[in-house]
């Protein structure tokens, strides 16, 4: 096992320098230099003031020196500073990544504690009504924006019924709660957001797992605990369910992008200060570390994610753990 | 061709498909009122024989604009797709065939591309090459050819060492004619159903990014930024909240719906 976690590891260089790569040429390598798009804001700025700004941020220097420049900074975790207001910027995103990770946990909790139980009853009883209504319901899951649903849930349960809170992640007068008082109040503005971001992924999940659940109790070893005389109950739960759940850890480390994805407009509707708010109010101000930072941290994020999915199917697949 | 047609939800799709894009095509004739058009004394009138859907903020017609937002949803849908198909079958089908350093070489960079959440990705390239439709649809098409590259890739490993590839190479074709004339449209199966799937993604990725201000700009429509400007009068004006979202949301489902009937056509093992 601890081979099998260093050799995962010793291929993840590569992909990282790529991902270092990538980051910094979808900046660099795009027409103009971005003092450009700086200055067009603002068509006062003088041919010498431009290529002022030009020697502070290093763009005047070969884009290798820059590439090299920036790589020698990443790797003592140091992304420069922010555009707009001098801080560094992994200081900013260390302030925003706990909420939109917190966030993103709970959402794939409430996924898997939810689509698990789903699509293993609408696998069972296939072709009945149950089956059929989560059917059409993970086919409009599929469909509706993710903002829509927001806003909807919004207007209704904040707006008209005025009992959930619409934006932020805690009252205004937070610090005067109770320790009680304040889990009461986040978990209040963390319903939506959490239901919003989890609506995707529920009717992806629960139709993976009504599939995967098809595949396994169609198998003979399903048929001979059957005919052995086992009680459904057993023969579901016990045997059939463990290989049927191994596609869904998979599916888990594959689920990490979109939900970060997810995040950027997630936290623009509820107001959420998050790492994916914080992209978007970067693109509007054109703070080029804070995006290329983004960038690296969230593939990072993506490559986390699914090397811990690789090692969990690992551990739970004795037939590939015996193989190697 | 005969069992995709037998199932009524991929018909239904189909005809929503066909309907959207009469109505795209159609816009100007369909539309009463220049989708434009701003008259602050018509602001936030309700659905009426009048203005179909009612009016937004700004007094403009609701069904012309989301009839126009149809037109650049469809656009920006099928364009950015179908660059992304051509990227990913050029990429997969060279990688399939040659093997190799260059197969590698390509898959690791799809890897790669593929570690990036893609909303991330497309925000980063639109902050630095600024946000209209044009640029929006080239975006979300250069991030989106990995997954179709992959799947030319496996039809291509499997049918390269198949005896009429072989028989065609020792007739004296070129590698060129064998991946254009054998490969690709034997193995182009599974990027159909990819590209129907993928321009329901572009839909909605063009959406989101409309929403957030970084798609279609105002004041051209998008279903995205109708949305986006209802969310100012949220719990005043129910009308600008609600259709734009069914309009992504119906249009979403009916080529979710015709990818699933076309993957099962094409897949005789399901059933």
């Amino acid at each position: 096992m601890l081979k099998y976690i260093l050799k995962r590891l010793l291929h993840m260089i590569p992909i990282l320098l790529g991902i270092t790569l990538i980051s910094f040429a979808v900046i660099h390598l795009a027409p103009g230099k971005p003092t450009d798009l700086m200055l067009q804001l603002n068509p006062k700025v003088d041919f010498e003031a431009r290529e002022k700004l030009n020697r502070i941020y290093g763009f005047d220097k070969p884009l290798y020196v820059q590439y090299l420049n920036w790589m020698k900074k990443l790797s003592r975790l140091d992304f420069g500073k922010s555009f707009i207001d001098n801080r560094p910027v992994i200081e900013k995103i260390r302030e925003r990544l706990p909420i939109t990770i917190f966030i993103n946990v709970l959402a794939m909790t409430t996924i898997f504690l939810l689509s698990i139980p789903i699509g293993i009853k609408s696998a069972v009883r296939r072709g009945s009504v149950f089956d059929k209504t989560t059917t059409v319901f993970v086919f409009l899951g599929f469909a509706a924006p993710s903002f829509w649903l927001g806003l909807l849930l919004m207007s209704f349960f904040g707006v008209r019924l005025g009992i959930l809170p619409v934006s932020g992640i805690a009252s205004l007068d937070f610090e005067n709660f109770s320790t009680l008082g304040k889990i009461a109040d986040v978990s209040k503005h963390l319903i939506l957001p959490v239901a919003v971001a989890s609506i995707g992924g529920l009717a992806g999940v629960s139709r993976y797992m009504r599939q995967s659940m098809l595949n396994v109790i169609s198998q003979d070893y399903i048929k001979t605990a059957r005919a052995k005389g086992l009680p459904e109950k057993t023969v579901i739960y016990k045997h059939a369910l463990r290989n049927a759940l191994l596609p869904i850890i998979t599916i888990l480390g594959l689920s990490i992008p979109g939900l970060i994805s997810g995040s950027v407009i997630l936290e623009t509707i509820f107001s959420i200060p998050g790492m994916g708010r914080l992209m978007v109010e970067s693109v509007f101000t054109r703070d080029y570390n804070v995006i290329m930072a983004g960038l690296v941290i969230s593939a990072l994020l993506t490559l986390i994610g699914n090397l811990i999915a690789d090692i969990a199917y690992v551990h739970a697949d004795p037939r590939i753990r015996y193989k190697r | 061709m005969k069992k995709l047609f037998r199932n009524k939800l991929t018909v239904f799709g189909a005809g929503i498909i066909l309907f959207l894009l009469i109505v795209a095509i159609f816009a100007p004739q369909i539309s009463r009122y220049d989708p434009t058009y701003i008259d602050i004394k018509e602001a936030l009138l309700r659905p009426s024989a009048e203005h179909l859907l009612g009016t937004d903020s700004l007094g403009r017609d609701l069904f012309s604009r989301m009839v126009y937002a149809a037109r650049i949803a469809l656009l920006i849908g099928f364009v950015a797709v179908g660059l992304a198909a051509v990227i990913g079958v050029i990429l997969g089908s060279v990688a399939g065939y040659f093997g190799g350093k260059i197969d590698s070489l390509i898959m690791r960079f799809a890897d790669i591309m593929l570690c990036f959440p893609r909303f991330f990705l497309i925000l980063a390239v639109i902050a630095v090459v600024g946000p209209n439709i044009f640029n929006v649809m080239i975006i979300i098409g250069l991030t989106g050819w990995m997954g179709m590259a992959r799947l030319i890739r496996a039809e291509i490993l499997s049918l390269k060492i198949r005896d009429y590839v072989s028989a065609s190479r020792a007739l004296g074709a070129s590698d060129v004619f064998i991946i254009t004339r054998h490969l690709i449209p034997n193995g182009i199966g599974p990027v159909l159903v990819s590209f129907v799937f993928g321009v329901a993604g572009a839909i909605l990725t063009e959406a989101g990014l409309s929403f957030l201000g970084l798609g279609v700009q105002p004041p051209n429509p998008s279903w995205g930024n109708i949305l986006m400007e209802g969310k100012a009068v949220l719990g005043v004006a129910w009308w600008v909240i609600l259709f734009p979202g069914l309009a992504i949301l119906i249009t979403v489902l009916a080529f979710n719906l015709v990818g699933e009937g076309l993957r099962d056509s094409l897949n005789p093992k399901q059933g």
